[in-house]
């Protein structure tokens, strides 16, 4: 019932004017992004980042947010028409919402997407208001050897979003560290790596990494391919966009299946709604009657990886918000947001910022409602999107970012620095480097050195107190745990197998 | 020759000189003080996890053939041609300013990369240098690096 008088409050929050226009911009430009292949939700928050440091924070984090889940809407539109998933996580939409598609039934996949999408999203917001407020109050307990543990857990995560290589993973986690490293140390006060550089005596911006890394590596890695001039087709005649009641009823097992596994994934930091998607697909197979018709077009095969892919939103945002742990690049850029408006997400989070948290779990619900209004009777018009040639929107993508930088700083410096850190986005990804450990290690370096050197000093350099005290040697055990984990083939093998396939 | 063509070898190797570097840098400072570890204590470790990675990433791969690449090098060649407009870019921020230095990317990327009309690549240039001007500089009052012109 607490809950509930809070939600209410959020609602006042989110359904102001200003907000509602806000979240309404997020979820639109979410859909648009989401549809546009070679430009991701990660890349789009790092790049409208410095934009929103005029904003209020609640309306900020309403919009970046709706960003983040409204690109998981749109990502299933080019996966429906033209087999090409707008996300890594929507390629499992491929298998069924194509074939349907071909089958001129592109109305009702993408019908069933969109209400795969709404019901399993606003399940993911329930998941979300009810088990965040309880897990923030259980880690406000924590201590520096608490924390330092749970960093340790968040790195750990790496090896969910290691791709093929964990060794390449590790080391563009060090890379982060080395990274988020330089600048002066707030202890001592010594510079460390600036190379002589006065303006790295702060330390290097994390929208000049992130816009860098995202933004221009995606785009530097897209112009390789010149295909972008032409027009891509997209089909017309998209009628009875509301799939039949035949197919409601096929689905019902496809969206509480969706709904759930997307949320727990969600939750586990590092899985990610690319896996998410996988494995509900697998379930919906599994104890699907007709497992056989899979990837020949039944609109089942369609709800449960799209209402996975959905719910994953609100499970991701748990130990966001809570532990202050990202479990994606999207989420890493939303925490990084976080920190840049004086935000420290973590247990005391919610606490201290009660109107930013219900504001924002208010308008996630607000939120798919729209996506669903937009997203049911305006996709043909959306599918318009795709007609724009590749030769005026990545300029306007190089153009935002060095907006966006100068923005920040006001200085030339960081420009520079922007692209110097494009060249290495497109370098990792030409490398097969995955660029989310990268982040990941950047986002939670410093807090991690620091909170290790205070257990340190509380235990004057007795290293065993980071072991000693239970929750903190129960998180670093976990955290060895899943360090280990690709040692056990089979694990690893399904791991890799659903990456593989989503990217 | 074979290893050098490698890129996950050559790419080991730059990190593992990264990691070297750490390493000797981390040891000019205070490794462990009177309060507890000094500047010196995290960058150590994670120079030196870097550095043994990175030395395991090229005895693995130089062992296995260089994968087939999967995109030739002719579109490598636009990635740099593109990154090194976008250097050309940033160099000229000071001396242009955004608008005049942004149309000249534009210009490049649509009429020499994509090979588009001189015509539709200028009206692209010009339009959306104007654009970047209405939204930031008149509608947000975000300023644009201005160059020696004061635009």
């Amino acid at each position: 019932m607490e809950s509930f008088g809070y939600l209410m409050q959020g609602f006042a929050v989110a359904l102001t004017p200003y907000n509602l226009l806000w979240c309404f911009i997020g979820v639109f430009l979410g859909t648009v992004i989401g549809i546009l292949p070679g430009l991701g939700p990660a890349a789009t928050i790092a790049m409208l980042l410095p934009l929103t440091f005029q904003m209020n924070p609640t309306s900020a984090v309403i919009m970046l947010a709706g960003i983040y889940y409204g690109s998981k809407y749109g990502g299933s539109t080019t996966s429906i028409l033209l087999n090409v998933p707008g996300e890594s996580a929507s390629v499992v939409t491929c298998f069924d919402g194509y074939q349907m598609a071909r089958q001129g039934r592109a109305g009702a996949a993408l019908g069933v997407s969109a209400i795969a999408s709404f019901i399993a999203g606003t399940f993911g917001v329930v998941g979300l208001m009810l088990v965040a407020p309880p897990l923030a109050k259980f880690a406000l307990s924590f201590s520096s050897p608490e924390y330092f543990a749970l960093m340790c857990l968040g790195l750990a995560m790496v090896v969910l979003l290691a791709g093929k290589s964990m060794i390449k993973a590790l080391l563009a986690m060090m890379v982060g560290l080395w990274i988020a490293g330089m600048g002066t140390d707030l202890f001592s006060e010594a510079s460390r790596f600036t190379f002589g550089h006065a303006e790295l005596l702060d330390g290097v911006d994390f929208v000049v990494v992130a816009i860098g890394v995202f933004a221009l590596g995606e785009v530097l890695g897209n112009m390789e391919i010149r295909e972008g001039a032409r027009m891509l087709p997209v089909p017309k005649g998209l009628r009875n966009l509301l799939p039949t009641l035949q197919d409601l009823k096929d689905c019902r097992f496809a969206f509480l299946n969706g709904s759930v596994v997307g949320f727990i994934i969600g939750v586990l930091p590092g899985a990610g709604s690319t896996i998410a998607s996988f494995i509900s697909y697998g379930i919906e197979k599994a104890v699907s009657r007709r497992p056989e018709k899979f990837g020949t077009g039944v609109p089942e095969g369609v709800a449960a990886p799209e209402g996975a892919n959905n719910a994953e939103t609100g499970g991701a945002m748990v130990p966001l918000l809570t532990l202050g742990i990202p479990g994606s690049g999207t989420t890493a850029i939303l925490l990084a947001a976080f920190i840049l408006w004086g935000l420290r997400p973590g247990p005391l989070m919610i606490q201290d910022n009660p109107t930013l948290f219900w504001g924002l779990v208010a308008s996630m619900y607000v939120g798919n409602v729209m996506l669903l209004v937009l997203n049911l009777p305006l996709v043909p018009l959306f599918a318009q999107i795709l007609r724009l040639p590749a030769y005026t929107l990545y300029p306007f993508i190089f153009g935002i970012s060095i907006v966006g930088v100068y923005s920040v700083s006001g200085s030339l410096f960081d420009t520079w620095m922007l692209a110097l850190f494009g060249l290495l986005g497109y370098a990792m990804r030409r490398l097969e480097y995955p660029s989310a450990p990268l982040i990941l290690g950047f986002v939670l370096g410093d807090i991690m050195e620091r909170a290790l050197r205070q257990s340190l000093m509380m235990s004057q350099g007795d290293l065993t107190i980071l072991v000693a005290r239970p929750m903190s040697a129960t998180m670093l055990f976990l955290a060895v745990l899943i360090l280990l984990a690709p040692l056990f083939r089979k694990a690893d093998a399904l791991r890799v197998k659903a990456i593989a396939e989503g990217s | 020759m074979r290893l050098l063509r490698n890129g996950d070898f050559v790419s080991g190797a730059v990190l593992a000189a990264l990691g070297a570097f750490i390493i000797m840098e981390a040891r000019q400072w205070e490794y462990l003080g009177p309060d507890g570890p000094g500047p010196g204590f995290f960058p150590l470790w994670y120079g030196i996890g870097l550095l043994v990675l990175s030395i395991m990433l090229m005895v693995v791969h130089a062992r296995q053939a260089p994968a087939p690449a999967s995109r030739g090098m002719g579109g490598t060649g636009r990635a740099f041609a593109t990154w090194a407009a976008l250097v050309v870019c940033v160099a000229l921020l000071k001396v242009l300013g955004f608008i005049v230095a942004f149309s000249l990317l534009t210009l490049f990327i649509v009429q020499v990369l994509y090979r588009q009309p001189f015509g539709k690549a200028l009206a692209v240039a010009v339009g959306g240098a104007a654009g970047f001007y209405l939204l930031f500089d008149v509608a947000l009052n975000v300023a644009l690096p201005a160059g020696m012109l004061g635009f």
